[in-house]
């Protein structure tokens, strides 16, 4: 056994704190070690062809490259290794940076430290077997989870492609929140005009399934066979027999308030959310239905409604429609879920929510809304009259490590800056007044966006933050400081709106729990690299795109739309998938058939199989590992008697090895 | 009572001996929590050694047994928090699993302290800091375990 | 129920009416209130803006002396005083360099076993507002006031643990039980000026004018406070605030714990309602809280 070290110094990065020629020279004289030697950038073209020349002149058969954390190079070299002819897995990692060059300062401790790694890491390798990769099918179709403006650009993207897509969507139309703009910063586009064709383009596409009302309720298998369980809600609309006539929610007797509109205005019990609707089909409130609450309570006293299955010519209602349970494959996944608003009612300075003529950037949103519940007018929630000095506060949730999230949300800065231009643009007499902690208008043309509403359009920016909000005779009384000036500031509003922060919906955990996917503290999904795998997660097959892995505005949703859907399309584009060797594998002779391994199995991966024992001269039940299912989680073999399973890559022998050279 | 060796031991090493610690990660969480302290230059001491496995869920207590045997003064095992397992379950087969071995170290009379489990997410490096940290006050206070001969 | 009393040196010379209500009261409900012998200054403004260790010293200094008493709680009425006691409590339960430097100065170990309480958390929480509501003898019906909480009885939240530093809601429920009208009103927890009583008056007339102006606003008929700096701030400065604002405030300043033993019938002599600047008792008369004669 010929075995090749090649440490790297990562420029400085390692060689500051760790002394790489002592590491080299230290394990060079370890037993099997046939060459050490040490290189400024490995992973770089240059290095890579030093450890090919090394392993061809030393005649080197493994080795272990001494970096980054295997996380970021164990593929390059394990290609590289193979270039050079030497089997793929006959490459080991030892992390001497993450874990030790950069996270101490001394550096004899860290040279000591570095050197254990490599030890560590040869005896490793040293019981290394050579192993060939497996291939799987791919199924050639992609699910989006999350109809909003990122799920319907994936979409579009992946169906101009000519590849099957299927949208699962929560509520009963696509359109997120960008479809509750009114416009969109910094061109003043209105979203609806610029939103509703995308819509009516994924609707069209032959290639497109949307399933709304749905949610996903099961998620299995892996990358290229991803097995789906999605549930589909009643609707108790039919959408293939409804032509969206609308004379049904023209007759429904019932008003409540629109969760579309925050609650500015009212619908009926049987809706669309809002005219652009896709599908343009209405589905019944059953909380709030007539007919349903009849049918419901007890005795059946209560008269049943049924104007709307009277009034409709198509026969689309179905009130006895059931929730329906749909299983499909799935090759990947792209994940956008999107995000919600911080609920600003923690704040006592902002009065604990109870201020009517309090709202968030939302409630403005719906106000200027030519197709809104005010007709576009921005008016005080208490008494409906026009508000004319409105105060605007951002930063509420964001960048608050005590009561709310320690990120900046992006895109607030921008979006107050549009509300204090559409307020000015809505009623001429009015005036804004924005508090404010920095700027942050990063972007093309945003800078110059913000410059324009302070310059043109009058909005007062103040420095500072609001101590407290109260109510006094019929005015909101908005009391902050001024830092620019050292004032203490007091204004009279008529309407205060609060730039409430983007944070992780709460389903977040349980989707991520189901798609194993990490999330962070914020419960914002992870990205697999934070530059340079920004739509990918760490699970291979499933991709990320807008606010569900940070705050992002509608540009940055659509590049990532756009981004993940390329990644998806680049996997469905390969014939077979190339899975990684690293699973359970069984010794015959050795199982006993016990079948511990089955149970402990979490992917029901493990088969039993009878076979003609020749030695014992009958037929035995053995363990049989079904390779595309195995993702070589290891649990199995910790409950084998026998040690008669193992897993490649990280086998007993291996650990037991790293075990002595501790 | 201390058993004299052990005392002498510890007298004789007292100013020198740094402890020495296993630590069994799993791939998904834990070494890319370990990973990110280190993206984020958080410092902590240099005692622990680390060893990646897929899944907490891969540890077979012999590993332990193994480490403690040959002179590691602590063994760690860190890995997904509960309900966030790359591989759904294998975190809980762990915790089970070595609920009962740490329960077998007490009957043994091995200082429990030895032997620690963490949950350690990939966002976690401030709390992997934290946990090297406290680990390796532990296992000073613990001291050197018995030398291998 | 047996506590530790510290009093504070506000108790001891502005405020004696608030030590004395407080001790009727207590006495009325049967809690005994043993004075800490030898107290000393609670570390309170002056200390805490020029040295964080004489800040925290300074009280744990009389906490030793109240465990010294085998009360395991202290109990104080200054907001003031009970703000640094808790400051310096929560600080000594943590372990570390300063803490250490403390107990070398103090000569004893200290690692903030005693609990302190506010007398208004005593009467609320430990008495109970239900059982204090049994025990009520005159309701105080008609009487319309501002529950005025300052700035040191609910900050920091994760320190004094009393009620919410917003929207506090304590004074309110007490009064209410009493029979009296809490207003509401949005300057709960304004600033007085409380330190700057004496070197910044200007500070003080402006913002304890604006408290009095809302509490007029809002209909209150006087404020009720549990804080020696606020009554002082918002009563004896009310005349100067009239003069230089024009206004014509006439606007008692009222501590919790002299309506509370009114209620309880304790003897309006006793409650030291001369001291204040603007007598509460043409008011309390008014309402037949009190009678001439009484």
């Amino acid at each position: 056994m010929k075995i090749g070290v090649f440490i790297c110094h990562c420029g400085t990065n390692i060689s500051a704190t760790v002394d790489v020629e002592k590491v080299a020279q230290v394990t060079s004289k370890l037993a099997k070690v046939h060459f050490s030697t040490t290189y400024l950038y490995m992973c770089s073209n240059p290095g890579q062809e030093l450890i090919k020349k090394a392993i061809k002149e030393k005649g080197l058969d493994r080795i272990v490259v001494c970096s980054c954390s295997p996380s970021l190079h164990e593929k390059t070299f394990r290609k590289c290794a193979e270039e050079a002819g030497i089997n793929p897995y006959l490459v080991e990692i030892a992390n001497i940076r993450e874990h030790c060059s950069w996270v101490h300062r001394d550096k004899k401790e860290a040279t000591l430290k570095a050197i254990d790694i490599v030890r560590l890491a040869v005896a490793k390798v040293s019981r290394d077997k050579p192993l060939v990769k497996t291939y799987v099918p791919i199924e050639k179709r992609v699910l989006i989870i999350g109809g909003g403006i990122s799920g319907i650009q994936s979409a579009i993207d992946i169906a101009f492609a000519k590849y099957p897509v299927t949208i699962v969507e929560r509520e009963s139309s696509i359109g997120g929140r960008m479809a509750r703009f009114d416009k969109t910063f910094p061109t003043l586009d209105c979203a609806a005009c610029i939103l509703t064709p995308k819509m009516v383009t994924v609707s069209q596409s032959q290639y497109v399934t949307i399933y709304t009302c749905s949610e996903i309720e099961e998620v299995s298998g892996h990358v290229g066979d991803f097995k789906v369980k999605i549930r589909k809600r009643a609707r108790s609309v039919d959408i293939n027999k409804c032509t969206g006539c609308g004379a049904c929610y023209a007759k429904c007797p019932v008003k409540v308030s629109a969760k579309f509109d925050m609650n500015l205005g009212l619908r009926k019990a049987i809706y669309v959310p809002f005219p652009q609707a896709v599908p343009n089909v209405p589905v019944i409130d059953r909380q709030n239905c007539l007919w349903f609450s009849a049918k419901n309570a007890s005795g059946g006293t209560k008269k049943a409604c049924g104007l709307c299955k009277k009034i409709c010519n198509f026969g689309a209602i179905d009130y006895d429609m059931q929730d329906e349970i749909i299983e499909e494959k799935f090759g990947a996944i792209i994940v956008a879920t999107g995000f919600t608003q911080f609920d600003h009612s923690v704040y006592g300075e902002y009065g604990y929510g109870k201020y009517k003529d309090v709202v968030t950037g939302l409630h403005f949103e719906r106000m200027a809304s030519s197709s809104g519940p005010t007709g576009g007018k921005i008016i005080r929630p208490s008494d409906g009259k026009e508000a004319r000095d409105v105060v605007f506060i951002q930063c509420v949730g964001s960048r608050d490590e005590q009561k709310g999230v320690p990120y900046c949300s992006r895109i607030c800065c921008m979006y107050t800056a549009k509300h204090a231009l559409l307020l000015k643009e809505h009623n001429k007499d009015a005036q804004a007044y924005v508090f404010y902690i920095d700027i942050r208008a990063a972007g093309k043309n945003y800078e110059e966006f913000v410059k324009k509403v302070q310059d043109e359009y009058g909005a007062i920016y103040l420095r500072g933050r609001v101590s407290r909000i109260f109510e006094k005779g019929g005015k909101i009384i908005v009391r902050g400081a001024d830092t620019l000036s050292g004032a203490q500031i007091e204004i009279k509003a008529d309407l205060v709106v609060l730039a409430t922060g983007l944070i992780a919906r709460p389903e977040t955990v349980k989707l991520a729990q189901m798609l194993h996917i990490p999330y962070d503290q914020n419960r914002l999904f992870t990205e697999a690299h934070p530059k340079l795998a920004p739509v990918e997660t760490v699970t291979s097959g499933i991709f990320l795109t807008g606010a569900c892995q940070s705050p992002k505005d509608i540009p940055d949703s659509v590049a990532t739309a756009s981004a993940a859907s390329v990644k998806a399309l680049g996997l469905l584009l390969q014939d077979k998938l190339e899975k990684e060797p690293l699973i359970a594998k069984v010794d015959r002779n050795l199982c006993s058939g016990c079948r511990a391994c089955v149970v402990a199995c979490p992917f029901n991966a493990i088969d039993m199989k009878e076979i003609e024992d020749r030695a014992l001269k009958c037929k035995r039940d053995v363990a049989e590992v079904v390779e595309g299912v195995c993702t070589g989680c290891g649990n199995c073999t910790v409950v084998c008697r026998m040690s008669a399973i193992d897993i490649e890559g990280f086998s007993n022998r291996q650990i037991m090895e790293e075990i002595e050279a501790l | 009572m201390i058993n004299p060796r052990t005392q002498e031991l510890k007298n004789s090493r007292a100013e020198s001996w740094e402890p020495k610690i296993a630590a069994f990660l799993c791939n998904w969480c834990s070494y890319a929590g370990a990973d990110l302290a280190g993206t984020s230059r958080r410092e902590y001491p240099p005692n622990i050694r680390i060893i990646r496995l897929p899944c907490s869920g891969r540890v077979n207590p012999l590993f332990v047994l193994k480490c403690l045997m040959d002179g590691a003064d602590g063994v760690l095992i860190a890995g997904c928090h509960t309900g966030d397992c790359h591989y759904s379950e294998g975190n809980y087969y762990a915790r089970r699993r070595f609920a009962i071995l740490k329960k077998l170290f007490e009957f043994l009379g091995i200082d429990p302290r030895r032997f620690q489990m963490a949950w350690v997410s990939a966002s976690e490096g401030d709390k992997w800091v934290k946990v090297v940290k406290e680990l390796v006050e532990e296992i000073k206070k613990a001291g050197p375990i018995l030398a291998k001969s | 129920m047996k506590y530790a009393y510290f009093p504070g040196c506000s108790l001891h010379s502005t405020a004696r009416e608030y030590d004395r209500s407080a001790k009727e009261v207590a006495l009325a409900l049967g809690i005994e209130l043993a004075e800490i012998p030898d107290w000393i200054c609670c570390g309170a403004t002056p200390a805490h803006i020029t040295m964080q260790l004489l800040s925290i010293a300074l009280p744990v200094k009389n906490l030793l002396l109240a465990k010294k008493m085998e009360a395991c709680e202290v109990v104080t009425c200054c907001a003031a005083c009970f703000n640094r006691l808790k400051t310096a409590n929560k600080f000594m339960k943590q372990r570390g360099e300063e803490q250490l430097k403390i107990e070398k100065i103090l000569g004893e170990p200290y690692r903030g076993e005693v609990e302190v309480r506010h007398f208004l958390d005593v009467l609320v929480n430990v008495f109970g507002s239900k059982n204090l509501e049994t025990r009520v003898i005159k309701r105080l019906k008609g009487l319309k006031v501002a529950s005025y909480y300052g700035c040191l009885l609910n900050r920091l939240k994760d320190v004094t643990g009393l009620d919410d530093e917003e929207e506090p809601r304590m004074i309110d429920d007490l009064m209410e039980v009493l029979g009296a009208e809490a207003v509401k009103w949005p300057y709960k927890t304004e600033c007085c000026g409380a330190s700057f009583s004496l070197t910044k008056t200007d500070v003080v007339l402006k913002l304890s004018g604006d408290i009095l102006q809302m509490a007029y606003d809002e209909g209150a008929q006087a404020i009720v406070v549990a804080c020696p700096m606020c009554q002082s701030n918002l009563d004896i400065r009310q005349a100067m605030v009239n003069k230089k604002y024009k206004k014509n405030f006439n606007m008692p300043i009222i501590y919790f714990t002299q309506l509370v033993a009114l209620a309880l019938g304790v003897e309006m002599k006793k409650l030291g309602f001369e001291k204040h600047m603007v007598d509460p008792r043409p008011l309390l008369k008014e309402k037949e809280i009190i009678f001439s004669k009484a």
